[in-house]
């Protein structure tokens, strides 16, 4: 029984970091640049959860469905102001000077919230929903909302990229945007579409660790922003299987290490330990392509 | 009818100074080739027009409107589109959805099917390999899906930047033979091209740049009897 609950917290870890690895690395793949605000998009997504909450003491489960639905519109808004008003004029500009913006975002994000909730951890009134049975092993009915949910969301996006006229624009411009130019398409929506459905999935992130444990603080978002990337350079950045398969596999490492008590202090330092260990047998991740260098 | 006017059109690329002020005029139903050396402005000049890279000054008039300074996907949906030098397929999309791309900007989804039927009918090896992805067709496959994807937005104005470049002499014939193809449906072709033979012998107009400025002009039979160009780009 103790392999199966590994199992599923692995599984149930691996999911939430692919929500986030997902934003990541599409915003890799299409706009060539690495977010690091991301992680600070779930922070957002939580605080909103916690006002809303907050405003109905005893918040009734309906009334959480409308939490969860503002906290997905806020982060959607935000992700799509935030590539406006930071990173688009930088387009064409140096990665530098893009990674460097994109770490000041980050810390305005957190020094934001700092200043509006201030810095004392909050307690969130999620609806407590007790556990399951399921022969001898007893399951959270929020590790099951989080596993159905992620998977459902994972297999509708790749779904959307394969099939949509929109995603398979992505799929062109993440490859080649000078080309998809010359199909018509609109290289700046693309980046924006791409920051909304990035920002939402970090909307949901913020909600499934809620779930798990109700407490939220302005870094709120930093580790498993960091972890998600992990998992997404891991999985190999730019690829959105990459990005799924990354995060299980972190997920399901985090896991082991816990469950053996001796190491379970070090599971952050040997996550990291594999990533450097992965980039150096494989450099491009699990199943990142080698890039043909254009002229 | 002029449909595309270039005017003392000024590129940079940072202190380099790659097109000195070129001017030149396409008709409409004209094939004009732009014929230069490496290196001499040729690829600059085709992006510039396309607004895939800014000039510093000029301006291009298309079918009468102003497009300097206009994003590309705008300029594409006016009707003018370019197969990029080096194919630029979309190599993890099958053929079928790089003609599909092609169609971007078209809505009506029984006008995309029936488009890419004709597709397949003028290129028979792109509808055997239709779900194949483009990055495992051969060069000549390549070029193949890059200007069928060109067409199917249907542009008045079709660029082909070197579509000769790296192909068997065979292949290279039935480019040619293509480009005259989709001239004879009714589309003006603007052509850049290294091989001055095969791009004359099909060219109303001819325009040769030399270092970033045209050189020479004239019709395509001008150019191919005069001792210059011979010299320079004909091998004698």
């Amino acid at each position: 029984m103790e392999f199966i609950n590994t199992l599923v917290n692995g599984l149930n870890i691996g999911v939430i970091y692919a929500m986030i690895a997902l934003g990541y690395t599409m915003v890799y793949g299409i706009a060539k640049m690495l977010n690091f605000a991301h992680g600070d998009i779930i922070m957002v997504g939580g605080y909103t959860i916690y006002v809303f909450c907050a405003m109905k003491a005893a918040s009734s489960p309906a009334f959480f469905f409308v939490a969860i639905a503002m906290a997905v519109i806020v982060c959607t808004l935000l992700g799509v102001i935030v590539e406006k008003v930071a990173y688009k004029p930088l387009r064409g500009a140096s990665p530098l000077a893009v990674l460097i913006t994109a770490i000041g975002v980050s810390y305005l994000l957190q020094s934001l919230s700092q200043i509006i909730f201030k810095s004392a951890t909050k307690f969130v009134s999620v609806p407590e929903l007790g556990k399951v049975s399921i022969g001898a092993v007893s399951i959270k009915v929020s590790t099951i909302i989080t596993l159905v949910v992620s998977i459902a969301v994972m297999i509708s996006l790749s779904l959307f990229v394969k099939y949509s006229k929109t995603g398979r624009a992505m799929i062109a411009v993440s490859e080649d945007r000078g080309a998809a130019q010359l199909m018509g398409i609109n290289v700046n929506s693309i980046i924006t579409i791409t920051f909304a459905i990035g920002s939402a999935l970090a909307a949901l992130a913020g909600l499934f660790y809620l779930l798990q444990s109700p407490y939220i603080y302005n870094t709120f978002g930093a580790m498993p922003g960091i972890k998600a990337f992990t998992a997404a350079v891991i999985g190999g950045i730019g690829s959105i299987p990459g990005a799924m398969l990354g995060s299980i596999v972190l997920g399901m490492i985090e896991s082991i290490c816990d469950s053996i008590a001796p190491i379970a202090p070090y599971k952050d330092a040997i996550e990291f330990s594999i990533l450097i260990i992965i980039l150096l047998v494989r450099p491009t991740g699990i199943l990142g392509k080698k890039r043909r260098e254009k002229v | 009818m002029t449909l595309l006017k270039v005017e003392n059109l000024e590129v940079y690329y940072g202190v380099i100074r790659a097109l000195k002020g070129i001017s030149f005029e396409v008709g409409e139903g004209e094939i004009v080739t732009l014929l230069g050396a490496n290196g001499a402005g040729k690829t600059t000049t085709m992006q510039s027009i396309m607004g895939l890279i800014h000039a510093r000054s000029g301006s291009v008039t298309y079918d009468g409107k102003n497009i300097t300074g206009l994003p590309s996907h705008k300029i594409v949906r006016m009707g003018m589109t370019q197969v990029p030098e080096g194919r630029r397929v979309f190599s993890e999309l099958t053929v079928y959805e790089n003609l599909l791309m092609g169609a971007y900007i078209e809505k009506d989804k029984a006008k995309i099917r029936h488009d890419i039927e004709e597709i397949y009918s003028v290129f028979p090896r792109l509808d055997e390999r239709k779900n194949q992805v483009a990055g495992t067709l051969s060069g000549g496959e390549q070029q193949m899906l890059a200007m069928g994807r060109a067409m199917m937005s249907h542009p008045k104005l079709l660029m082909l930047d070197e579509p000769s470049m790296g192909l068997s002499p065979l292949l290279v014939d039935q480019v040619f033979d293509i480009i005259k193809h989709f001239h004879s449906t009714g589309t003006t072709i603007l052509l850049v091209e290294q091989n001055a033979s095969k791009s004359l012998a099909i060219s109303d107009r001819a325009y040769v740049l030399e270092n970033g400025a045209i050189a020479y002009s004239g019709t395509g039979k001008e150019l191919s009897e005069s001792d210059d160009i011979k010299k320079a780009y004909l091998g004698g």
